[in-house]
């Protein structure tokens, strides 16, 4: 359960990039935030992870309040929520299955834990055959499938998609969104940042609309603020 | 820390080392450089202190006493100044082998002439205690206090030679420290250099492990790990290098210049290197850690 009460974030500058942010999402939810460049999705992104701390207000993330986590402790609070990204981030000069892999090495899983379930993790999100493949020979909707499994190799109860369809066409889009929502079915929290709102009105999941660093709308069915 | 983490980390700094061939490279080639420096002052430095004992070894004092001394008195005496602390070795020299030792030097192939002299030695007043020193800058408070002593009527030093030997170790040493340090602070500043190349390039990946949940310790770990190996690289090299060159140039010098080797006994290599190895080696360990280290404080935020 993620809940955030009174949240504002300020730069350096002085402006707030989120102002008086309140809002819930409970376990095992599938959302949408949309909003336009610059309205404080990704400043939301970056406080959910606790890569940034809030300049006001209280976050709340499976139970534990963000402010009381101490630093040595952030790396174990990150492996319990998934991140996936608009250019994907993966490591360019290792194979698919290094990629996956990778997530589970940095937190020290034995190797023939891993050799077990890379494979079934890339099964799932169908690219078994391609495992010893390179970033640079997938597709784009390839790459984001790769990155979704680093991702969810590691059993994070919350998703966070930040732009994933991004820089996909619009098949690749729906087949990534698709697999989002099959993730979500089986009990994982899913958040998406997007600005496809095509995407947005078809799937009808709650959606909630940033302006300025503003909530201005949270509903349901696919419904949100479109007012410029 | 898990076994896993451990070895990944391990596995981690190796891979560094590849991915920036040409910067370990650099590393590994100037840690090697100031290792093999390092290492060749230390045999010069070694060699040279020895044969600087050695020579030290055969700096004496001398003292002559008054007249009217009896020889168990002087004897006496001679029980004080060993005792001293200054003192290595006492050697009594009696009026009788004073002058045999005279003869030898002075009337050799006349021995007609020291024949006049039978029943009458002239050095009968220059009984005398040749007096060695444990270090020879310890001279000038041994010879205040043999001048202080009652019954003693001369006491003669080598006082330039031990001054000089004193003087010139002490700039050796200084000389040689300051020339170490300069090459170890160049050394240090290269591998953080080469670390802070991979951090620069390892950027996203080092991204990519924190959002994944990785501790500080293995974003750091292989860094860390990284500088040592090009520590150790760098060190094992010219150490290697120089157990080779030194055998083949002792042997050299013995064959080619006997003046030389009759002048200078060079301490074998065994010893020399049984200290010099794994002192190279711990400094190139630790220059590679502290590179590293300093690195990582400062461009590694986590």
């Amino acid at each position: 359960m993620i809940k955030l009460e009174h949240v504002s974030k300020s730069y350096s500058a002085g402006i707030p990039a989120l102002n008086d942010v309140s809002l819930e999402i409970e376990a095992g939810e599938f959302v949408f935030i949309v909003g336009d460049s610059g309205s404080g999705k990704s400043t939301l992104i970056k406080l959910l992870l606790k890569e940034l701390d809030p300049t006001e207000g209280t976050i709340l993330v499976n139970g534990k309040l963000l402010g009381k986590i101490k630093r040595k402790h952030i790396p174990k609070f990150r492996r319990n929520i998934g991140v996936v990204f608009q250019d994907f981030r993966l490591l360019k000069d290792r194979n698919v299955y290094d990629n996956v892999a990778f997530a589970q090495k940095v937190i020290g899983e034995p190797n023939g834990r891993i050799r077990k379930k890379v494979p079934a993790m890339l099964s799932m999100v169908g690219l078994a055959a391609k495992y010893r493949s390179f970033p640079k020979q997938l597709s784009g909707g390839e790459q984001q499938r790769v990155a979704i499994a680093r991702a969810l190799i590691n059993e994070p109860s919350i998703l966070l998609a930040d732009e994933p369809t991004g820089n996909l066409d619009n098949n690749n889009a729906w087949d990534i969104m698709k697999l989002l929502e099959e993730i979500n079915s089986r009990g994982t929290t899913v958040i998406v940042v997007t600005h496809n709102l095509e995407i947005v009105k078809v799937m009808k999941k709650r959606v909630i609309t940033v302006k300025k660093g503003t909530v201005v709308s949270d509903s349901g069915q696919g419904d949100y603020d479109d007012e410029d | 820390m898990r076994i896993n983490t451990f070895f990944y980390s391990i596995g981690q700094g190796f891979r560094n080392i590849f991915r920036n061939k040409m910067f370990s490279l650099a590393s590994i080639a100037t840690m090697a450089a100031c290792i093999f420096m390092f290492g060749l002052f230390y045999i010069i430095i070694t060699n040279f202190n020895t044969a600087v004992h050695r020579i030290e070894e055969g700096v004496s004092v001398t003292v002559f006493f008054d007249r009217d001394l009896t020889e168990s008195q002087i004897q006496a005496i001679g029980d004080d100044i060993e005792k001293r602390t200054e003192v290595r070795e006492l050697e009594y020299v009696s009026p009788e082998a004073a002058w045999e030792y005279y003869k030898e030097i002075y009337f050799e192939g006349r021995e007609e002439l020291a024949a006049g002299f039978v029943g009458d030695n002239p050095l009968a007043h220059s009984a005398n205690f040749q007096i060695y020193l444990e270090d020879v800058s310890m001279q000038s408070t041994l010879v205040r206090y043999l001048e202080s002593l009652d019954g003693v009527r001369e006491v003669k030093q080598s006082e330039m030679v031990a001054n000089t030997l004193s003087d010139f170790n002490k700039l050796v040493g200084y000389v040689s420290f300051g020339i170490i340090l300069i090459l170890l602070c160049v050394a240090v500043f290269l591998i953080s250099n080469t670390v802070m190349v991979g951090i620069s390039v390892r950027r996203e990946e080092i991204g990519i492990m924190k959002l994944i949940g990785a501790t500080d310790y293995l974003v750091r770990a292989p860094f860390v790990v990284e500088g040592i190996l090009i520590g150790l690289v760098g060190a094992a090299i010219p150490l290697t290098l120089l157990y080779f060159l030194y055998q083949k140039i002792i042997v050299y010098i013995a064959e080619k210049f006997n003046f030389i080797g009759s002048m200078l006994e060079f301490i074998p290599a065994r010893t020399v290197f049984s200290t010099l190895v794994p002192v190279g080696i711990i400094l190139g360990a630790g220059i590679g850690f502290i590179g590293s280290r300093m690195t990582i404080r400062k461009h590694l935020k986590v």
